[in-house]
């Protein structure tokens, strides 16, 4: 299964930092991406552009985790020569994500 | 018990005018505020600015205030604004102008200024940059601006001094929305809990349309009505700092749970500490609830003391951009489009440059996984890199153009670019010692 059909997902930066929240459709399924969708595993599914750490945080009540991304800019929105400077559709890729 | 209805007339400086307009129609507001400066966005107005006095604010300002100074008029809808950018003197007396000319009177226009702190930092490049920890005086030479985000002091005191129109430069988001509140319910400065609710408010408003349904749509499960005609986002909020988000019946968009969910976490780390300059925001334990169409009631803010330092956002010279971009299409395209960027690298390998990129748009310009899917009708090469020099910079998107005969069949759509590239960085900046000054024009 993936992400996308229990959950969807916003991203937005600030400096060189990206955050990806993560909400369920149905309250129901909170506990099962709390278990399943860890820092380890956002880290490791965007190895390839995420150079920090990936914190997590929760917020049960509305069935959303937030994920902030350190160093996943390319130096960030004012200085990178990527195409998506915000790396705004990185929540569309997060909800790729087999689980 | 009192009540106030604020507004979002622009979640960022170039957003659309037609929904603040119906907004201030029919939304039965006492203000709005549009939030026009993105982290970039006052450095450039800074260039501006030395370029020539009489510029550095909103590009829209005017095409802005001509349709909104009437609508405030009539309305009695006060009006809060970041379009003063890098000179909010200049912005107030282009809107005054704009009064006079529509014969709009009664208007006391504030421009709130002192977040411009560029003569402070000349004198303490010993501050730490907090991206990468370096002095400041290692960028001290390409200093083009800095920008303190002041909070919500100086609205309110334009506000008690019976302004209406108030333009400001660099304020954090929030604050735009939440001096309103400070002013109409007196709250004390100190009384975190309601900061910290108002500053949510604040931050729910501050996108526009992306708590409307904007920013959020997909055909499959978030599918908004009339997204077309988007309608943008007013809160109602009593004295307590409760209240809810809706918008003007009749508009398109969507507003539920869902879509206060999404730009709850929009651009925010930890959210039990939301850090601006009025309260550290806690939005750690904050619920919505569904309340009717389109309406939903927040609650459960909170907020703790500020901190002794505001952000500062730099900006500084960081060379030149340049560009190029191809498409190809049909039969083994994505094969000829990697030998159009393996040509175009060969061609510039002793250009001085950084950040170079060969993408494939349509393949691997945005995806940051390694697809290996090829079968695709279209792709679009695009090159990319900085370079010290604007000529440098122009020979990235002229190697790209000149592959129409020296390179590969079939390319087409060949266009180029080449700018100045203007970073940004920040550093913290000790509060004691920045004031913010007001001055007024009275029509």
């Amino acid at each position: 299964m993936k992400l996308l059909e229990i959950a969807h997902a916003r991203s937005g930066d600030k400096g060189n930092i990206s955050n990806i929240s993560l909400i369920v459709y149905d309250q129901s399924n909170f506990q099962f991406i709390k278990e399943n969708v860890t820092e380890e595993k956002v880290k490791d599914w965007f190895k390839d552009i995420v150079l920090g750490e990936v914190k997590r945080y929760e917020l049960p009540q509305l069935g959303a985790l937030n994920f902030v991304l350190y160093d996943a800019l390319d130096g960030g929105v004012t200085s990178s020569t990527l195409l998506d400077k915000h790396r705004k559709s990185l929540s569309s890729f997060l909800l790729e994500m087999d689980i | 018990m009192k009540k106030i209805r604020i507004g979002s007339g622009a979640g960022y400086g170039g957003d659309r005018l037609e929904p603040a307009i119906l907004l201030m129609q029919e939304g039965g507001l006492n203000y709005i505020a549009f939030e026009c400066l993105a982290e970039r966005t006052i450095a450039l107005a800074q260039k501006e600015k030395q370029r020539n006095p009489e510029k550095g604010y909103n590009h829209l300002l005017e095409y802005r205030m001509e349709k909104v100074l009437p609508l405030a008029s009539k309305h009695k809808i006060k009006v809060i604004t970041n379009m003063g950018a890098a000179n909010p003197i200049q912005a107030m007396k282009v809107t005054g102008e704009i009064a006079k000319k529509l014969g709009v009177s009664g208007l006391k226009i504030a421009a709130v200024c002192g977040d411009d702190v560029l003569h402070i930092l000349n004198e303490n490049t010993h501050l730490n940059i907090l991206e990468n920890r370096e002095p400041l005086s290692s960028i001290s030479n390409i200093m083009i601006s800095a920008n303190a985000y002041l909070g919500t002091t100086g609205i309110v005191e334009a506000l008690n001094n019976g302004a209406n129109i108030i333009i400001t430069g660099r304020v954090a988001d929030p604050s735009l929305f939440l001096a309103p509140m400070i002013y109409e319910f007196g709250w004390e400065m100190d009384d975190y809990a309601k900061l910290g609710k108002g500053t949510l408010v604040g931050h729910l408003l501050e996108c526009a349309g992306q708590i409307c349904g904007g920013y959020f749509a997909d055909l499959q499960q978030k599918q908004v009505p009339n997204l077309w005609n988007i309608g943008f986002p007013f809160a109602e909020v009593d004295e307590h700092g409760e209240g809810f988000i809706s918008k003007v019946k009749g508009t398109g968009g969507l507003i539920n749970r869902a879509t206060c969910t999404e730009q709850l976490l929009y651009e925010i780390h930890d959210p039990a500490q939301y850090i601006t300059p009025d309260c550290v925001a806690d939005f750690s334990n904050v619920t919505f609830e569904l309340l009717g169409p389109d309406k939903v009631k927040f609650d459960h803010a909170s907020g703790a003391p500020p901190t002794d330092f505001y952000k500062v956002s730099v900006g500084y010279f960081n060379g030149y951009y340049g560009e190029g971009q191809i498409s190809y299409g049909g039969n083994d395209c994505v094969n000829r489009a990697k030998l159009a960027g393996e040509i175009v690298k060969a061609r510039l390998k002793d250009l001085n440059c950084v950040d170079f990129r060969i993408d494939l748009i349509g393949l691997n310009s945005i995806n940051p996984f390694q697809t290996v899917s090829q079968d695709i009708s279209e792709v679009r090469l695009r090159v990319s890199a900085k370079t010290d020099t604007f000529a440098m910079a122009q020979l990235i998107g002229q190697e790209v153009e000149t592959l129409y005969t020296n390179g590969p069949a079939g390319g087409g759509g060949a266009t180029k670019q080449t700018e100045e590239v203007i970073s940004v960085l920040s550093v913290l900046l000790p509060k004691l010692g920045i004031q913010h000054h007001i001055e007024y024009l009275n029509l």
